[in-house]
């Protein structure tokens, strides 16, 4: 009877209702549906007749709390609540939602109902997001085609939860885009956590990823939970993952096969939910090649590979960071550094950047400190930039990574030798193998003598021979 | 054969993801093996609610709104999922063991204000 009279009000507003572009239900006293609006039958995907005198939580499906308590509570008190949630509709989809819920009254001001308005905010997200995604790309600046093509990846890596190996020369925005991955990401909420392989210790590296438990090893007086349980349903970001010694990538490897370790002296598993992205200046397949890095956390990581170019690589964008980096350091310097000279362009242009972005914002920092005047003049440069273009010469990226073809210098061309040394697979086994044999030549074949002269011991100076395959 | 529906009271949950409440009825030609047992999750989750209908090796799962992928995992793994149903899960039981529950079934006894009590 009482739903009946109810109703009957409801009908004079019924096609006011199906005017407005949001879902709307109204609840009687009891909390059950007395009407939906067109607009919320086409969102739920149950038409008013079906859903009528059904307790309104069970057509709605929101994530409001169990047993409608917050219907409950708004009928009782008076007092409208807007929040945001979702609901499940018939279709199996899950619609972000904006509720707002306010009581009804009767002609003689006495609780007649509750009004439930729901607001698709599926289409506000997905706005927030494309702005959010611009904020990103804001802080890697890049206008080159080949940053242009990394941020395309990006989005379509951000979408995904696999893997990724990042991979590029030091200063290349490896971190910033790791970092970008993963506020784009369905675990943007969650945890960032960022692990320099390269910095620590082996057994101290072990203990920070896992964590360890109390009395673990002498000096462990607390249980320490390590970097992959605080990085739980979020991302862990392994810096320098080619530094990492190989017991350790063992380990790294059972973690992301079966997502649980043990942590450090403990004897309990424990489970944990974790993106991966890992990053490296050095060319695993190298590392791998010369089995320094385990072929198969070499693949495992490398699900989705992103390799950010150097920055001599990138045309035009040097231009446009040093720009942006002078006018940041004199804003914050208080400075009124605007522009750089000609001839400052022309070297800055020239110049190879061996430590690529954060090496050209080293310089933009360096000038705007030491500038004077208005723009930037070649005095007001770091020295190292003019000692170094005449000596070095510039390889590019390709030739770095693959030293087999001689690349034919040009003029003005300069190099990272340091860089190139570094990279190119073996450098540093040939510089030892080439060491070995001074010693030997100057010793006159005298192993003793010879590891002394490498401030070796004499078994140290035999396994290396022996590793070298030099006896 | 195994059934698992996700409850809430004495009522099918309205929400698969929400459900901190399973019951779990083995039935034969349409005849109740045991007693069906409830269990409490301790966490509420859809993917914790997918790893217990396999290890309970249900053949059916009974619930209310679930969301396209969990519903396609199921069905994936084998499991009939008739959803959107609401309704006494008594009753709810009684119609799947006739194998006459479809999915977005509505059974009276969901209007009145027991359900919030």
């Amino acid at each position: 009877m009482k739903i009946a009279s109810a109703l009957q009000n409801v009908s004079v507003v019924g096609e006011l209702l199906d005017g407005i572009p949001h879902g709307i239900a109204i609840l009687g006293t009891d909390l059950c549906i007395l009407r939906m609006n067109r607009f919320l039958e086409a969102m739920t995907g149950y038409i008013t007749e079906e859903a009528k005198g059904v307790y309104g939580e069970f057509i709605l499906r929101t994530n409001l709390g169990t047993k409608n308590q917050i219907c409950a509570e708004v009928l009782k008190n008076g007092e409208s609540v807007a929040t945001d949630g979702n609901i499940i509709n018939r279709r199996r989809k899950k619609i972000p939602v904006h509720f707002t819920l306010s009581r009804l009254h009767d002609g003689e001001g006495r609780p007649s109902g509750v009004l439930i308005v729901l607001e698709d905010s599926s289409v506000v997200k997905v706005e927030k997001m494309s702005h959010h995604e611009q904020t990103i790309r804001t802080e890697i600046l890049g206008y080159s085609p080949q940053m242009e093509r990394v941020f395309e990846l990006m989005s379509v890596l951000a979408r995904t939860d696999a893997s990724v190996l990042i991979t590029g020369e030091t200063g290349t925005g490896k971190d910033l885009i790791a970092e970008a991955l993963h506020k784009s990401s369905q675990r943007a909420r969650q945890p960032f956590i960022k692990v320099n392989c390269g910095a620590l210790p082996e057994a101290l590296l072990e203990s920070e990823l896992f964590g360890h438990v109390k009395g673990a090893f002498t000096g462990a007086v607390t249980e320490t939970v390590g970097m992959f349980r605080l990085a739980h349903k979020g991302t862990i970001f392994l810096t320098e993952i080619g530094d990492l010694s190989l017991p350790l990538q063992v380990k790294l490897l059972s973690v992301l096969d079966d997502q649980e370790f043990f942590p450090v002296g403990g004897s309990k598993k424990v489970k944990v939910d974790v993106r991966i992205i890992a990053a490296t200046h050095r060319s695993l397949r190298d590392e791998v090649q010369q089995g320094r890095f385990r072929e198969d956390l070499f693949y495992r990581l490398n699900v989705l590979n992103l390799h950010t170019p150097p920055l001599r690589e990138r045309d035009g964008d040097i231009r446009l960071l040093l720009d942006h980096f002078l006018r940041q350091f004199s804003t914050k310097l208080g400075r009124d550094v605007t522009d750089f000279s000609p001839e400052t362009i022309d070297v800055l242009t020239r110049y190879p950047y061996p430590g690529n972005v954060r090496e050209l914002r080293n310089i933009a920092e360096y000038s705007a400190n030491i500038c004077q005047g208005k723009a930037v003049e070649l005095k007001d440069l770091p020295l190292y930039l003019f000692r170094e273009e005449t000596s070095l010469v510039l390889p590019s990226a390709a030739s770095i990574m693959s030293s087999a073809t001689p690349r034919r210098e040009e003029p003005g061309d300069v190099s990272v030798s340091v860089a190139a040394v570094s990279s190119t697979a073996g450098g540093w086994t040939e510089m030892e193998k080439k060491m070995i044999l001074d010693a030997l030549r100057q010793s006159g074949g005298n192993r003793s003598k010879a590891a002394g002269i490498l401030g070796w011991g004499r078994t140290t100076l035999w396994r290396k021979l022996k590793k070298y395959k030099m006896v | 054969m195994k059934m698992m529906i996700t409850s809430r009271g004495d009522f099918v949950s309205p929400r698969f993801d929400l459900s901190s409440e399973v019951l779990v009825a083995t039935y034969y030609d349409q005849q109740l093996m045991e007693e069906p047992r409830s269990l409490l999750l301790a966490d509420v989750s859809a993917e914790i609610l997918c790893d217990l209908a396999l290890k309970e090796n249900v053949a059916v799962v009974v619930c209310g709104g679930i969301e396209e992928e969990h519903y396609q995992f199921l069905t994936w793994k084998k499991i009939a999922v008739i959803d959107s149903v609401i309704g006494p899960h008594k009753d709810v039981l009684r119609l799947a063991m006739d194998n006459s529950l479809k999915p977005g079934t509505i059974l009276p006894g969901v209007t009145s204000r027991e359900v919030a009590s």
